[in-house]
């Protein structure tokens, strides 16, 4: 079901994904056996800094979402000149829609803590942490037993697989806070506090966890490094393109045949996707819209899904890859709703810390309720526009800045929904076929 | 849903009292209460054990929605209220729930058997519409499914 | 300071490397608004309303936390800006009260400023109301949460000026408040009343409890006599409410408006400070000599009275047992002064005009009646008595100079002290040097007592005695000097603490703009005033030794201990 390209067999992950299924927990053993801790055995051998090159030279970027280069995000850390420091990874997934570092952590555990410890020898931390989501009961507990096993094993805690290098990990819950996947907010929250978001700068990767220089990665981000470091950058450009080597998780749901996680090589167009690994719309209908990047993400209409899978070529469309959630709407589906649950979502998830995320969202929501009751004027909407600017342009975080996303895309692709639904817009106004 | 009854003194002696240890302890708190919530006098004894303000304390507390401030059943039902969810037939899930438990979204029974909460995406948008009760993950639900889940959780307590 | 050259809406200017785009722009002239900023306080960027275009930035950048850099070019006005701006104002002022002419604020709140700045007269957004209830729960502040911006001010200085630890940040989102605990109510927790959160609140949120009215009703009441009292910090900052610069003594001036106003008799706070400091000077020395619990503590701040009594309630036989010297004043007022004028003590209505919100709690307190009738009746701070002076119709600049009233008006220099951190110890060791060494001290100024540090320390040679005293301000300051004497490991005889920083003329009931910059000002003004006095030296006071000769008999005795002495009570 993935998609693979120029005769490559092999993927970072290779899901098989069957029938809506997941298969099995891959284990120690079978992880060893497919030639899993070959890559740390390897940069063992090798001065840290050469992991981090290599790492640079592969070209990956956060999959988190931001999409920041994972090597100068080491190299920050590893630069710095004082000693302590953290690995943390980042796995509070909360982007609606997105479930694939639950099923790396479900089903691939032992690749994130190669990964991670990769990622500690690089930037020359010793004590990591594992930030899981509190929805997540069956990843926090195939990680705990993951880590015993690995440090059962020697490949983890102290002179790991006899080396000099020693690296703790351990896992940290969240307790209900999508804002804690944001960087900053994830530290405040394991240091006791409000999961809100710090001033930026400082970056962590200067003064993150109590202060200390700190590597926070994605889940996926993490568990792309054994294949970096195991198969080298020239096999990992080859996936993918120039602008953006690799490939990408993508959670893929809503009203298509086949809903699941595949992995994708960089470059392959939404399209694409939509139809080879989606299988298309479900029950013959139209395809109306594909909100691509969850709740902060955009929503699109059909002739924007020839857009490759790509940083470069996304940005110049303003489509926001995200998280990788691709969340298709046939012809049945209302944006209008849409929009209001994704609304709904960011005002019970913002954490009201700065004015124009908290009382915009408040307004954005009243308004959306008025819309969706039949009650919104002409004004409502010029009123949403300039909130969701303000919002974008004046938030203090990506939560507040990403929030509108939904609703501005909406507005410039389905305007004509919103118009139907302001009472004060003359019928004549109202476009055809808006449904 | 461990170690039900343990004390809070308990919990903050295995857990340490750095400003890390906050947040776990919390929620290790909630598991350790029948009621599934966090009350007073423990986040009063947390405050003092920690050296936080109670004020601080109840900052983090209410700030975080799995942690919750009131009594809550002792089974625990979260309906996924995101789009995939909800476009997969979310609304018809909670009606049934709300029928069958005689309380709407948000509310514990009188008899204090569930809760019933609205919950952020639960990462199984490929089994939506999905639920979790108490911790167990169920998705591709129908109507008549979720209420079955209901009844059998109700004889497993009977039994 | 190497400086960094950039451009302000196209003019190359350049401000110290480090400082932030707020403070260069405002250093230059250029207005940035702002809410949640404060001068003292750590950076927040929540408000949002201070955003400005930086070149090459996508977003907007807050102008508080983002620091100036080489060759940055910065547009404070631009439509974009200006959109912005009264965007945010406008989402704030569509959750907020609409009641502005009611509100105890108007006339000086920020966010009134600036939607009048912002010609927000046509709010675009939908209001929606709110009804959150009115913490008026104590006697000395009230707390409005409709009226929070949540600009988290209040909790900055409740957390980590005075670590009192009451107002913080609950919840998240719509719902968030800076509350108590469970939504508790200010009298239901620790709350010392210090009210430094009212003034660095920028709107009508957080106030002090509004006295006027029962000023007026005993004024108007032609059969009370009314007096009042004046703290020795209302003279140096009074001025403030009437647009003179912080800092400038306005002690004759105050006087006459008071008279114009209305009281019967205008007396001072500093004759009972003076007293004070006979009252607790003897005390410690009797526990020096005795073997009495040391360190003694100073007594005169009821947010720290209040403080100990919650937090160190196995500490309070330190406290000195004298009554402050606004409880002193009415305790003799309605015995003392009562006799003198022949006027019975239930006709006599006691006003303190006061820099401090926790004084009209100490006021109510039951024990403070020990003459069978309230010592004070009614206290004002700084902040109502401009109020009632403008109700009152005083043209404060233009009025001529007057003179407190005999003989509860007489005072020194070392009573003006009592204002500054470090008065009280400084106007003690002047009195405890000459009455041990029993020689005239020379010089005056003990200046290792002066100044903001938190906590300051000195020795002093008492005829070969080395006496090691400890001064501190703020109640953070306090904590830590009260977790040593708890350890055991404070070695000091005599320690004085003023709950609020700077002493009481950074109290809680001073005017707002209430800053370091307005502390050391008016600290400056406080030792101008004891320098231009003409006794310096409490037990100089010829009031006072009168009062000792046909009244109060000696110090500690028998009707001092009835009338000027208290006791604490455990809170904890």
């Amino acid at each position: 079901m993935n998609i693979r390209r120029n005769g490559q067999s092999d993927l970072v992950f290779n899901i098989e994904w069957q029938g809506g299924q997941t298969g099995a927990q891959i284990d120690l053993p079978d992880y060893l056996a497919r030639g899993g801790y070959q890559a740390l055995r390897r940069a063992l051998a090798t001065d840290p800094a050469q992991v981090v090159q290599t790492v640079k030279d592969a070209g990956l970027r956060g999959r988190g979402g931001a999409a920041f280069p994972t090597g100068l995000k080491m190299e920050h850390v590893r630069d710095n000149l004082e000693l302590e420091r953290y690995v943390i990874c980042n796995a509070d997934e909360g982007e609606p829609g997105t479930f694939k570092d639950r099923f790396v952590m479900t089903h691939l555990p032992f690749q994130l803590l190669e990964g991670m410890t990769l990622a500690a020898y690089a930037v020359g931390a010793n004590r990591g942490i594992i930030y899981i989501r509190y929805e997540y009961p069956e990843a926090q507990a195939s990680i705990r037993h993951s880590i015993a096993a690995a440090v059962e094993a020697g490949l983890l805690g102290d002179n790991i697989l006899g080396s000099e290098f020693s690296f703790h990990l351990e896992i940290f819950s969240g307790a209900g806070s999508y804002l804690c996947g944001e960087e900053t907010a994830l530290l405040s929250s394991i240091e006791g506090k409000k999961g809100r978001p710090r001033l930026k700068p400082p970056y962590p990767t200067q003064s993150g966890l109590w202060g200390k220089p700190t590597l926070i990665n994605n889940v996926e981000t993490l568990a792309n490094l054994p294949a970096i470091i195991g198969r080298g950058a020239v096999w990992y450009r080859s996936l993918g393109t120039a602008d953006s080597p690799g490939t990408k998780l993508i959670s893929l749901s809503g009203d298509v045949n086949n809903r699941g996680l595949f992995e994708v090589p960089f470059g392959v167009s939404f399209r694409e996707i939509i139809e080879s690994c989606g299988g298309g719309i479900k029950n013959g209908r139209k395809l109306k819209a594909v909100n691509i990047g969850g709740a902060s993400g955009v929503v699109v209409p059909p002739h924007e899904l020839d857009c490759r899978l790509e940083y470069g070529a996304c940005a110049k469309r303003e489509i926001t890859i995200g998280s990788g959630a691709v969340f298709v709407l046939d012809d049945t589906r209302s944006i209008l709703d849409n929009v209001r649950n994704r609304a709904a979502f960011f005002l019970h998830e913002s954490c009201g810390k700065c004015t124009p995320c908290r009382e915009g969202l408040r307004q954005v929501n009243r308004i959306i309720g008025a819309l969706c009751g039949g009650a919104g004027t002409a004004s409502d909407l010029a009123k949403l526009e300039r909130y969701t600017r303000t919002m974008q342009q004046a938030a203090f975080c990506g939560l507040g800045q990403a929030a509108g996303n939904t609703l501005i895309s909406s507005l410039a692709y389905f305007r004509s929904e919103y118009e139907a639904a302001c009472r004060d817009v003359q019928p004549a106004a109202k476009k055809e076929g808006t449904a | 849903m461990l170690d039900k009854g343990k004390s809070v003194q308990a919990i903050i002696s295995e857990i340490g009292t750095s400003k890390t240890a906050l947040l776990p302890i919390l929620l290790a708190v909630q598991d350790a209460s029948p009621a599934h919530y966090v009350n007073e006098a423990a986040m009063n004894e947390i405050a003092a054990r920690l050296k936080l303000s109670r004020s601080r304390v109840y900052s983090t507390a209410s700030f975080y929605s799995e942690i919750s401030l009131k009594p809550r059943g002792r089974n625990i039902v979260q309906v996924c209220v995101n789009a995939p969810c909800e476009n997969a037939g979310k609304a018809a899930i909670i009606r049934a729930l709300e029928n069958e438990l005689t309380i709407t979204l948000g509310e514990t029974s009188a008899d204090a058997q569930f809760t019933l909460e609205g919950v952020n995406c639960l990462g199984a948008c490929y089994l939506s519409p999905a639920i979790k009760v108490n911790g167990r993950l169920y998705g591709n639900l129908t109507a008549a499914a979720a209420v079955d889940i209901i009844r059998q959780c109700r004889e497993g307590e009977a039994n | 300071m190497e400086q960094v050259a950039m451009k302000i809406n196209g003019a190359a200017v350049s401000a110290p490397q480090g400082s932030t785009i707020l403070e260069a722009a405002r250093q230059l002239g250029v207005k940035i608004p702002s809410l949640c900023h404060h001068p003292d306080q750590r950076v927040k960027a929540n408000c949002r309303v201070c955003v400005v275009e930086v070149e090459g930035s996508r977003n907007l950048m807050p102008a508080c936390s983002t620091r100036v850099a080489p060759g940055m070019e910065i547009r404070t006005n631009t439509a974009r800006v200006r959109e912005t701006v009264q965007t945010i104002l406008e989402l704030i002022l569509s959750n907020h009260p609409q009641d502005c002419p009611n509100c105890i604020r108007n006339g000086n709140c920020e966010l009134r400023q600036l939607a009048a700045d912002y010609g927000m007269r046509e709010y675009k957004a939908d209001i929606e109301p709110v009804a959150l209830p009115i913490d008026t729960s104590t006697l000395s502040l009230v707390r409005d949460p409709n009226k929070c911006i949540k600009c988290g001010r209040c909790a900055e200085v409740c957390h980590h000026v005075q670590e009192t630890g009451i107002l913080y940040s609950h919840f998240r989102s719509t719902d968030i408040g800076v509350a108590p605990e469970y939504g508790k109510q200010l009298s239901e927790v620790n709350c010392v009343l210090c009210g430094q959160c009212v003034l660095v609140c920028p709107t009508g949120a957080l106030h002090e409890k509004d006295d006027i009215p029962a000023v007026w009703a005993a004024i108007d009441n032609h059969e009370k006599h009314v007096v009042v009292q004046v703290a020795p910090a209302v003279r140096v900052s009074i001025a403030e409410e009437f647009g003179q610069a912080p800092g400038t003594i306005a002690t004759d001036k105050l006087v006459s408006a008071l008279r114009f106003a209305g009281f019967d008799r205008v007396f001072d706070t500093d004759f009972t400070a003076d007293l004070t400091i006979l009252e607790e000077g003897h005390e410690l020395l009797r526990r020096l000599q005795t073997g009495g619990t040391l360190p003694m503590l100073t007594s005169c701040s009821p947010g720290w009275i209040k403080f100990m009594e919650h937090n160190y309630p196995d500490l309070l036989p330190h406290l000195s047992t004298c009554k402050s010297p606004q409880q002193m004043f009415g305790a003799l007022a309605k015995t003392y002064y009562a006799q003198l004028s022949g006027i019975a003590p239930e006709d006599i209505f006691v006003v303190s005009i006061m820099p401090c919100t926790a004084k009209k709690f100490e006021s109510a307190r039951p024990e403070m009646a020990d003459s069978g009738y309230r010592d004070v009746d009614a206290v004002l701070t700084t902040r109502e008595l401009g109020r009632l002076l403008r109700q009152a119709g005083v043209d404060f600049n233009k009025l001529p100079p007057g003179e407190f009233d005999a003989p509860l008006g007489v005072s020194t220099g070392a009573a003006a002290l009592f204002g500054a951190t470090g008065g009280v110890m400084e106007a003690a060791l002047r009195t405890v040097y000459e009455v041990v060494v029993q020689e005239e001290l020379t010089e005056v100024n003990f200046t290792e007592v002066r100044g903001m540090a938190g906590i300051k320390e000195a020795t002093v040679d008492l005829n070969g005695l080395p006496v090691k005293v400890a001064v501190a301000h703020g109640l953070a300051h306090a904590r830590r000097l009260m977790d040593d004497v708890r350890a055991g490991q404070a070695d000091y005889a005599f320690v004085e603490v003023m709950c609020c920083p700077g002493g009481c003329i950074g109290g809680g009931g001073q005017p707002y703009g209430t800053g370091t910059a307005s502390r050391e000002a008016r600290i400056a003004a406080t030792y101008a005033v004891d320098a231009a006095m003409p006794l310096r030296k409490s037990h100089h006071n010829p009031a006072v030794q009168q009062l000792y000769q046909d009244f109060l008999g000696q110090p500690l005795g028998e009707k001092s201990h009835h009338l000027l002495h208290t006791a604490y009570c455990d809170r904890s």
